[in-house]
């Protein structure tokens, strides 16, 4: 029987590599739950050994129960009927089959029903659901839902809402898009207010509500009448029960299973999920920048999908009298997808293991703050984390997300005609891939995001640290490529600083960002060539394409080539 | 009123991944080449019996005959929900037929104790024989339901039981206890249960503890035992000597089945059938290759 976890030797690699030990501490602590759980881990090794033996079970489930029914799913769509929604059969077998399994409260502590998981083999279980079925993933990735209120709500809440979201009783929705405040979340108008008890109630519209007919809505809303930026909104958790109407849902190109809804809170009764007036401020970052690297897992799961049917149809298919896979074209191009696909998977879960410790050492930062103890520490390791994450997040969404639509392009040209017909999956990867650069924040508001930390050099730290190793052979000339890009983004940092024109950097900003994406990726690339010889050949490729990627970037700059913007008006005429 | 139910399981190796390589020149199968699974009628058996249980309360408790490393599908029945599971191994079980294996396991479930229901896949797909669970039964004397598809009713110490036969289906009443085997869609099995994939993950047989203390003492195991009773993590393990069993009943001693030929069959076409080029007619011609174990 396949198997997704155990039939992919390079999702394997980086299980077997990633060391986990910092983070397996924090969530464990001193692993007391032994104790009490007889499923909680006792040491770091029998944590290793549970989180391979469920996501053994998890490739088990995505490979022979979810993905036979993808087509099927993406056939029949999720559906609205007189104000109800309603999954595709294949949805809602996949769902039952998920919650009997016990995998809908991965992150969710143990005491609410969880199995307590770091956040990084979470990630591993969505890969692996999103190469079954791309839409299904927009329902399991919805586990952050429930962690940002285990994180933020105050008990009652937790006790109210965890349990039967970790059972699969619930699913649940984060409302925040409207039709005015799309990339620009400020600008919610969704109304809070309280009656004479104070109790809360919520009134207006939300759009492209993600399973906005889940149980259980995260809704942001303005608490503070009057104002207009983020100052103003807070964070509540209600039921989707009948004062939450469902307008509507939305006929999408991709992602069919996954329904999206407008909808509309008529008085709707809620809690306050934290603290008010830091609704977008905390949570929804919070939160967000959870589900941005949820599609990157599932930008990732397209991918690997996608590279595999390009692979056995050019293995299968023969045309002037051999396998297409052996004509070079071909194989030059299923070449380049593994190679992206390998380098995407090592930044992943970096960036998943950076997000970890970034939310772990802010618990322990508040659990020693409780305690009255010294800070210092854990502080610097917060904000060292900080700083990290808020680079390689929106880096990792907007690297995989265009990856998984080229790779998902390329797959289907290798199918030739036979690609663009239904019968075959990989027009279904294409459609599902599309929406992954856009929800959760688009490529070009994530290039926004990352390039803050690209133009401070936020790791130059690492860069330097790696430089310091030895490289045995060809791989110190891969370093040496590296040292090339370096000083191609130091002079294109220095011509836009000196150009002091922020339209002009503001385009250029893609190009800085990915250069410094570059970089990051082929230092792993180069740590992972130098502890396993096959891996040499993904540095290398990367690493040599990614350098003529930046000559070209820098040409770009240098030549002005984004000058005529501002004759914009005239262009377009 | 809850019940007890016993679980006959096999592990099997995996025929539907077989390659060039695991054939041997003279037609037999390299063992050792193929994966070893869990035979997937015994876990839809498995399941069966869990539905009672969740229904009804009770327990459930899975019994296998094999070699050491059959734990294995032990350990999967407890990912699953089994309360309980048995290891029945012993060298002199080798080379059993179908007498001499339901021999063996009669003996065990005699041992074992109280039971309302013994459930069995309809057959393993290695033997294709359907023959030890209904011989089981009439070893231990009580009735028995074969091919069974659902089971419609339980009422006191009877159950009705649907059961297919050629062109339908019989519905028959049974005095508990009672032994069904059932067919591979008469329930889906659950899936491993997260929380009991990591509790049982460690859970060993006797076997198990006794190499885990390798080159230590009796006195050593013996605790080891103790330590893993108490963790609810030991499955138990039955010998030839625990059940007190009559060695010429068992393994080669006691099956009277002997492989006459064995022969290479080359697949070749002799005859022909039409098939009508509409869903139905292929559909049809699907089941086929796959009840003939073409594919699937």
């Amino acid at each position: 029987m396949p198997n997704f976890f155990t039939d992919n030797s390079d999702l394997l690699f980086q299980f077997n590599r990633l060391d986990l030990k910092e983070i397996v501490q924090l969530t464990e602590e001193d692993f007391h739950q032994a104790e009490k759980f007889t499923y909680a881990p006792i040491n770091y090794e029998d944590a290793i050994e549970n989180y391979k033996k469920i996501l053994e079970v998890v490739g088990d489930i995505a490979s022979n129960f979810i993905a036979p029914r993808a087509a099927s799913v993406d056939e029949e769509g999720a559906s609205f009927h007189e104000g109800k929604v309603k999954y595709a059969k294949g949805t809602k077998e996949s769902l039952d089959l998920l919650s009997k399994a016990e995998l809908m409260g991965m992150i969710l502590p143990r005491e609410y029903g969880g199995l307590n998981f770091p956040t990084t083999i979470y990630m591993m279980a969505v890969e692996l659901i999103s190469r079954a079925d791309a839409s299904l993933m927009n329902i399991f990735g919805l586990q952050d839902i429930a962690k940002t209120i285990s994180q933020f709500a105050n008990e009652q809440l937790k006790e109210e809402f965890l349990p039967s979201f970790s059972s699969g009783k619930y699913t649940g929705a984060m409302a925040l898009t409207e039709p005015d405040a799309g990339s620009d979340l400020q600008a919610v108008k969704l109304s809070a207010y309280q009656d004479e008890n104070g109790k809360w109630f919520l009134r207006g519209v939300k759009r492209f509500i993600t399973n906005g007919n889940g149980e259980v809505l995260l809704v942001l809303a303005r608490t503070e009448a009057g104002t207009k930026d983020a100052r103003g909104l807070s964070m509540f958790a209600c039921y989707g029960d009948g004062t939450v109407k469902v307008r509507r849902i939305e006929h999408k190109l991709g992602i069919h299973g996954s329904p999206t809804c407008e909808l509309q809170f008529n008085d709707t009764p809620a809690f306050l999920v934290g603290e008010r007036r830091f609704g977008l401020l905390k949570y929804v970052i919070y939160l967000m920048n959870r589900a941005r690297v949820g599609i990157g897992a599932q930008s990732l799961g397209i991918s690997q999908a996608a590279y595999e049917e390009a692979l056995n149809y050019a293995k299968a298919r023969e045309q002037f009298g051999k396998p297409i896979s052996q004509l070079p074209v071909v194989s030059n191009m299923l070449v380049d997808m593994r190679v992206t696909l390998e380098a995407n998977r090592s930044l992943f879960y970096q960036t998943s293991l950076w997000l970890d410790r970034k939310e772990k050492y802010e618990e322990l930062f508040e659990r020693l703050k409780a305690e009255k103890k010294s800070l210092a520490e854990v502080n610097e390791k917060v904000k060292e984390a900080g700083k990290v994450t808020a680079f390689l997040t929106p880096l990792t969404k907007y690297v995989l997300s265009e990856s998984a639509n080229k790779i998902a392009y390329d797959a289907l040209q290798i199918h030739g005609g036979t690609g663009y017909m239904k019968e075959f999956k990989v027009e279904r990867l294409a459609r599902d891939a599309r929406i992954t650069n856009i929800y959760e924040g688009t490529s070009q508001m994530q290039i926004v995001a990352a390039a803050g930390g690209a133009i401070n050099d936020v790791l130059s730290e690492y860069f330097d640290v790696w430089d310091k190793k030895e490289y045995k052979g060809s791989i110190a000339q891969l370093l040496s490529h590296l040292h090339e890009i370096r000083q191609i983004y130091f002079e294109c940092l220095k011509y836009l600083k000196d150009k002091k024109d922020k339209s002009f950097q503001e385009i250029a900003a893609k190009d800085i960002v990915e250069i410094y994406g570059y970089l990051y990726v082929g230092y792993l690339l180069l740590q992972e060539a130098n502890s396993d010889n096959r891996k040499i050949f993904t540095a290398r490729r990367y690493i040599l394409d990614a350098l003529a990627k930046s000559l070209k970037n820098q040409e770009t700059i240098k030549s002005e080539l984004y000058s005529d913007v501002i004759h914009a008006d005239t262009i377009l005429q | 009123m809850s019940y007890k139910s016993i679980v006959l399981v096999k592990q099997v190796p995996d025929t539907a991944n077989i390659s060039g390589q695991v054939m041997k020149e003279d037609g037999t199968v390299n063992r050792a080449l193929l994966p070893a699974i869990f035979n997937h009628e015994d876990r839809v058996a498995l399941e069966m019996a869990l539905q009672i249980k969740d229904n009804f309360g009770g327990e459930v408790a899975a019994v296998t005959m094999g070699p050491p490393r059959a734990s294995d599908v032990l350990r999967e029945c407890l990912f699953m929900g089994a309360d309980d599971a048995y290891l029945i191994s012993d060298r002199k079980f080798a080379g059993a037929d179908t007498l001499a294996t339901s021999y063996v396991l009669s003996e065990a479930i005699k041992k074992i104790g109280d039971y309302d229901f013994i459930f069995a896949g309809r057959q393993a797909i290695d033997g294709d024989t359907a023959q030890v669970g209904p011989q089981t039964a009439e070893k231990l004397g009580i009735p028995q339901v074969t091919y069974a598809q659902e089971i419609l009713n339980i009422n006191g110490k009877k159950a009705v039981i649907k059961k297919k036969i050629e062109g339908g289906y019989e519905i028959l009443e049974a005095a508990l206890p009672v032994l069904v085997t059932v067919l591979k869609d008469a329930v889906f099995p659950r899936p491993y249960k997260a929380k009991r994939v990591m509790s049982y993950k460690n859970a060993k047989t006797l076997l198990e503890l006794e190499k885990l203390a390798e080159g230590n003492s009796l006195l050593y195991i013996d605790q080891l035992k103790h330590e893993y009773i108490s963790k609810h993590l030991y499955i138990n393990t039955m010998t030839m000597d625990d059940l007190k069993l009559d060695a010429d009943r068992c393994g080669v001693a006691g099956s009277p089945t002997k492989v006459h030929k064995i022969e290479s069959v080359v697949l070749a076409g002799n005859k022909h059938e039409h098939i009508e080029p509409t869903k139905t007619g292929i559909g049809a011609l699907i089941d086929k290759l796959m009840e003939d174990h073409i594919f699937g």
